[in-house]
């Protein structure tokens, strides 16, 4: 943090960037350093407007960092770090944050882009014995679906209150932890995504009977 | 065409907007006078503009104020008003009288992101942000206006997650142009984002509350998820390092949850990590919410964590629960029921 109180920003070229569904990219820059799994950066295009912060979506084996996104529309950012060609300039900070996986058999549950932190902890080997519940929409909208199947596999769960597909919970995230028989009492959960997500899938394990120290969350804003 | 509200633009933003309209620049002077210091409510009362100036104006633009619909009162006097917003958005404010002084604690933003699991805002999710105008709403359109003496910001919403208007709204109660009140008479309460919090330190006088409530960094992880982004390591290094001066005020707030963090460690973990920032310790009253796993320590636990702070040298105080009986007290405030919850929610 410099005087003025902004973030220290590092010069970067942006990579690539590809569409993995309608509205939702994944962004490439090279990475400057070492970060856990979980950790963030501030992102700006220019150095005079205040950063967002993203998780990193990619392992630390990784030449590159990795993130997702999908547009606001009335987002600040987004709508231009969609139109980025390759060889833009971003300014990036150094990676920081805690939202650190554990290495039990952790339940990890995600809406949206939320799922930004657990691809990166899949992608380092952290995803053994865990279990994933991913809520979203459509079936484009459970990114990295085939990475996560291929390890998680019955640990894997979608949820949607929309699709009707073989596979997938019908009914939010919510109602499945609300139904689910047998909730594991003596593990962690890590929750990733807005404050609305957060606080109502906490209150629903702590109703459920699981210890509130026993839930780590990172809210989007 | 919507009409934007000249009501809570500070003296530069209205300077900008009279050039663009052809007029002199002392006319946002004007301007200024009428909306701030004699707290008129629309054009045609402002007299010393003449009558094309205020036709132009009102053309334009609007002076726009929202009444309270409902108040609350306290068997303590505390009252909590319910102020509209665009877009079928309520907020409240608490009026807290008490001897000579009379506190406002006004909300910056519309619910909250920021998830503390001790909070009835968190609970109802985030709507919105609150324009400096809509802030100082709910100080000047206060039917008690003329009573107060303090401004706290700390009702609804994370004030530094909305800190460019928080800022408008303070240099408009300090200015010159504005109310001209001091700083000292302000307060804003943060959870701890780092780079706004250095921004508000540098741009603003106002004091500062911080939100601390554990020592322990697990612990406080577990109470606000905020320690997952910005570390109270780094937090406290930011406001040690920072100069006050003489009259400016840095405070930690401390709710005090039964077993949870009202022990002798964090006494002395507190002792440990304060050590060299000149600073108060409110202790507060944990108010129960629906569905908390949390409870309030005794009264008797919270004097003994006072009186174990005040032994290692820290000025400590406890903070008087007001307006419980209607939900006014202290993480209290919520607007939940009236928040209609969006169709398309991914979970």
């Amino acid at each position: 943090m410099n005087k003025s109180g902004k973030i220290p920003l590092f010069k970067t070229n942006f990579n690539t960037i590809q569409k993995i569904a309608p509205g939702v990219f994944t962004l490439t820059f090279p990475r400057t350093e070492d970060f856990r799994p979980g950790q963030m950066l501030a992102i700006t295009l220019n150095k005079a407007e205040d950063p967002r912060l993203y998780s990193i979506a990619s392992g630390n084996f990784e030449k590159e960092y990795r993130i997702l996104f999908d547009i606001q529309s009335e987002g600040f950012l987004t709508p231009r770090l969609a139109e980025l060609k390759s060889g833009d300039t971003l300014y990036i900070s150094r990676p920081f944050g805690s939202f650190y996986g554990g290495s039990g058999l952790d339940w990890w549950i995600a809406a949206g882009t939320g799922i930004a932190p657990f691809i990166s902890m899949l992608e380092v080997g952290m995803a053994e014995g865990k279990t994933l519940i991913h809520g979203g929409r459509k079936l484009e909208s459970f990114y990295f679906a085939d990475a996560f199947k291929l390890v998680l596999k019955d640990n894997y769960i979608r949820c949607s209150s929309v699709l009707n597909e073989e596979g997938i919970y019908a009914g939010r995230l919510t109602e499945y932890l609300l139904h689910i028989e047998n909730l594991p009492m003596d593990i962690n959960y890590y929750i990733c995504g807005s404050s609305q997500l957060v606080v109502d899938v906490r209150d629903l394990l702590i109703k459920r009977g699981v210890p509130y120290n026993q839930i780590i969350a990172e809210i989007y804003f | 065409m919507i009409k934007e509200n000249l009501f809570g633009k500070t003296l530069f933003e209205l300077q900008e907007i009279v050039v663009k309209l052809g007029f002199q620049k002392f006319v946002a002077k004007q301007l200024t006078d009428w909306m701030y210091k004699k707290r008129i409510h629309s054009f045609e009362e402002m007299r010393n503009l003449s009558k094309p100036t205020r036709e132009k104006l009102a053309e334009k633009y609007k002076l726009s104020f929202t009444d309270s619909t409902s108040v609350q009162e306290s068997i303590d006097g505390t009252k909590k008003y319910l102020f509209p917003l665009k877009g079928n958005q309520f907020i409240e404010t608490a009026f807290i009288p008490e001897g000579e002084r009379a506190t406002l604690c006004v909300s910056s933003q519309v619910g909250c992101k920021m998830g503390c699991l001790f909070c009835m805002t968190g609970k109802q999710g985030f709507q919105g942000n609150l324009t400096a105008g809509e802030i100082l709403n709910q100080i000047f359109n206060l039917p008690d206006f003329e009573k107060l003496t303090n401004v706290v910001y700390m009702g609804m919403g994370e004030p530094l997650d909305n800190l460019d208007e928080v800022l408008k709204s303070i240099e408009i109660l300090t200015a010159d142009y504005g109310l001209a009140w001091s700083p000292k008479r302000i307060t804003v309460s943060t959870i701890g984002i780092i780079p706004a919090m250095k921004r508000f330190l540098v741009l603003s006088k106002a004091n500062l509350a911080v939100s601390l409530h554990s020592p322990f960094e697990e612990e406080r992880k577990n109470l606000m998820p905020i320690e997952s982004v910005y570390h109270l390591p780094k937090l406290l290094d930011e406001i040690r390092a920072f100069e006050f001066g003489g009259q400016r005020r840095v405070s930690f707030e401390y709710i005090m949850f039964k077993g949870v963090n009202d022990q002798q460690k964090h006494i002395n973990e507190l002792a440990r990590i304060l050590n060299g920032i000149k600073c108060r310790i409110n202790l507060i009253r944990f108010h129960a919410i629906p569905g908390t796993p949390l409870e309030s320590s005794s009264n008797e636990t919270i004097l003994r964590f006072q009186d174990g702070l005040k032994r290692k040298g820290i000025v400590t105080t406890i903070r008087a629960s007001r307006g419980e009986d209607i939900f006014a007290a202290c993480g209290l405030l919520s607007t939940k029921e009236l928040v209609k919850r969006k169709k398309n929610e991914v979970y």
